[in-house]
């Protein structure tokens, strides 16, 4: 019984050090962020400032950073959700023959480092845009896009085929047999049921897009995103600032997933209800 | 991709799959293996139209034309724009030589800095996708097994709260609490413990804590997915048969998880091998990870085709780790979807 009493003590120890390595960052981040001291530090506390999210607010570069994530990020979405949904669909359809040489491909992206892929993202584009004319397209953000889809769509074919694994073929029979055309079959069928499959994946899209780095700092060229922004500041030197951004998107995260609690919980309760 | 010959090949592989496609189907439809409605009666034309537009688009243009075009600029010469397709343009393996032995009459024969790196990295990140492997697997265990629901959900905010803001700025967070300054010298040098501050970022423990803490959520969530189907009366029949707890790990659970602890194993190192933030943010003035090296020959060097093939070599390491991973565990590379 006391090896059992053992055991549970050093577990205990292991979960709080775990818990406490990973969260020792972030506090230290917020504690700086607040601090007055201009080198971002958390102890001693020399006083108590908003001034570094006032100065967050005239960082142009970072405001025209998050201005290029974003429209990055909608682009990436608005791509990779439709084309992670063929891709599922054509997966779930193929010849059994050709599914596995399809299968290696789809999912090499998801095992290529991200680096790679933006080098290759950068090498074709520039030869390509340079052969048929097109030069204008050789700039940050569509060479972005076109390297984060790659992977993006990967991620997001991988929610959808999941959900997709659990759709019932009888129901595309039946609607099939009361005579809807297959384009009704897939506007008020399957898409409908790979309604929260595709919902996660654009919150996923959107989420993985704009934290993107490390093939972002091979295509963006001589734009900037916020990544990049921040990746350019903090190798110059470290400023509470930067701790400022950081809170305000940490606590955007926690008010999301304190709501996405509040929700599950009121739903469950909802579900013992009835 | 500059010459001719490559290019007809990328031009004429969609033009091959087609074939192939149609080819297989014919045949399949001729010996009656295939029965009921073909791919457009299926889907309808506009469906079946899209589907195969969008992923014809994202597989050629996306994945499979640059990687092929990176691995074409390897094998060619730094040159020029107006030398391009010029009498200088020819295959040649000068970047690959470059990699193994440095400028042409180096004294010292091979080009160490650049090998270092690259051994350092490899090493390094089988090193950290083994450490995350042992910190992991008992939190996945528990999170698997036997978290309560409420406390299951806490431990899942814990764990995602840190990956909800962005790699750099986790990397830079990890720089704060090491740095000279930062808070755990202060803490020391207020105890006594230390009198001069300790050159955490210096002595690359700045580093590998911050690849391993980017790696973590990989590791914990594939692990749990593989503990969590893992049926309970196993477990209990192992025990009830007098099994220590590491038998019922080591001949019962981890069997069970092979396919998921294979995953979080490449994924681990895919990570970390290609991570960027922290090695640039975190890596003392000794460290040389391999991705800097490759973005300093794209853009301080300016010498694209030596970087296409160092990101090639890259990719050849992170391939024979895949390999070698799933032999070890006896697997077929369709069981670690990720």
């Amino acid at each position: 019984m006391s090896a059992d009493i053992f055991r549970r003590v050093t577990f205990r120890a292991y979960l709080a050090l775990f818990l406490f390595l990973l969260m020792a960052p972030l506090l230290v981040m917020t504690a700086s962020a607040f601090n007055t001291p201009s080198y971002p530090q958390a102890w001693p506390i020399e006083g108590f400032t908003f001034a570094w999210f006032s100065k967050l607010m005239i960082s142009y570069d970072l405001i025209e950073g998050l201005g290029n994530s974003l429209i990055i990020a909608l682009a990436v979405t608005a791509l990779s959700v439709p084309i992670g949904l063929a891709a599922a669909i054509v997966m779930s359809q193929l010849q059994a023959r050709f599914r596995a040489i399809y299968y290696l491909v789809a999912i090499s992206p998801m095992l290529t480092p991200g680096i790679i892929t933006g080098v290759a993202t950068v090498v074709f584009w520039r030869e390509t845009t340079r052969q048929i004319g097109l030069t204008f397209l050789y700039n940050g953000l569509f060479l972005s896009v076109a390297a984060q889809t790659t992977f993006v769509s990967t991620l997001c074919m991988l929610i959808i085929l999941a959900r997709l694994q659990r759709f019932d073929p009888s129901q595309e029979e039946a609607a099939l047999d009361l005579g809807a055309s297959p384009l009704q079959i897939f506007t008020s069928i399957t898409l409908p049921f790979l309604r929260p499959a595709l919902i996660s994946s654009v919150v996923l899209s959107l989420l993985s897009s704009i934290e993107e780095f490390n093939a972002t700092t091979f295509t963006i060229l001589a734009q900037k995103t916020l990544t990049t922004v921040l990746a350019g500041r903090i190798r110059v030197g470290l400023t509470p600032e930067i701790s400022a951004l950081a809170v305000l998107i940490v606590s955007l995260t926690l008010i999301g997933a304190v709501a996405h609690e509040i929700f599950a919980r009121h739903k469950s309760r909802r579900a013992k209800a009835d | 991709m500059r010459s001719t010959s490559v290019q007809s090949v990328m031009l004429l592989l969609p033009l091959l799959v087609t074939v192939l496609l149609l080819a297989s189907s014919f045949y399949d439809r001729r010996s009656g293996k295939a029965v009921g409605p073909g791919f457009f009666q299926r889907n309808g034309i506009v469906v079946a139209i899209f589907l195969i537009a969008a992923v014809a688009c994202w597989t050629f243009l996306t994945i499979i034309f640059p990687q092929v075009a990176m691995i074409e600029l390897s094998f060619h010469p730094n040159l020029s724009p107006r030398q391009i397709g010029g009498p200088g343009d020819v295959y040649t393996l000068d970047n690959y030589r470059y990699f193994l032995f440095g400028p042409p009459g180096s004294p010292d024969g091979y080009n160490f800095l650049h090998l270092r790196a690259y051994g350092i990295t490899i090493v390094a990140s089988v090193f950290v996708t083994l450490l995350n492997f042992i910190l992991c697997y008992p939190l996945a265990f528990y999170m698997a097994q036997s978290a309560l629901p409420q406390r299951l959900r806490l431990l899942f905010v814990f764990l995602i709260l840190p990956y909800w803001i962005n790699e750099v700025l986790r990397v830079f967070a990890i720089r704060l609490l090491l740095s000279n300054s930062g808070i755990v010298n202060t803490l020391l040098l207020s105890t006594g413990m230390i009198s001069q501050p300790v050159d955490f970022v210096g002595n690359d423990v700045g580093l590998y804590w911050g690849l391993s803490y980017s790696c973590i959520l990989v590791m914990v969530f594939t692990l749990y997915n593989a503990l969590e189907s893992l049926d309970k009366n196993q477990i209990e029949a192992a025990r009830d048969l007098g099994a220590p707890w590491w038998h019922v790990h080591a001949f019962v659970v981890m069997p069970h998880a092979k396919p998921g602890i294979a995953s979080g194993c490449a994924l681990t190192f895919m990570a970390c091998v290609g991570s960027l933030a922290a090695p640039l943010i975190l890596g003392g003035p000794r460290t040389l990870w391999f991705t800097p090296v490759i973005y300093n020959r794209f853009y301080q060097a300016l010498n694209w085709p030596q970087g296409a093939a160092y990101a090639f070599i890259l990719l050849v390491g992170c391939v024979i780790f895949v390999l070698v991973t799933l032999r070890l565990f006896k697997l077929k590379l369709g069981q670690i979807a990720p």
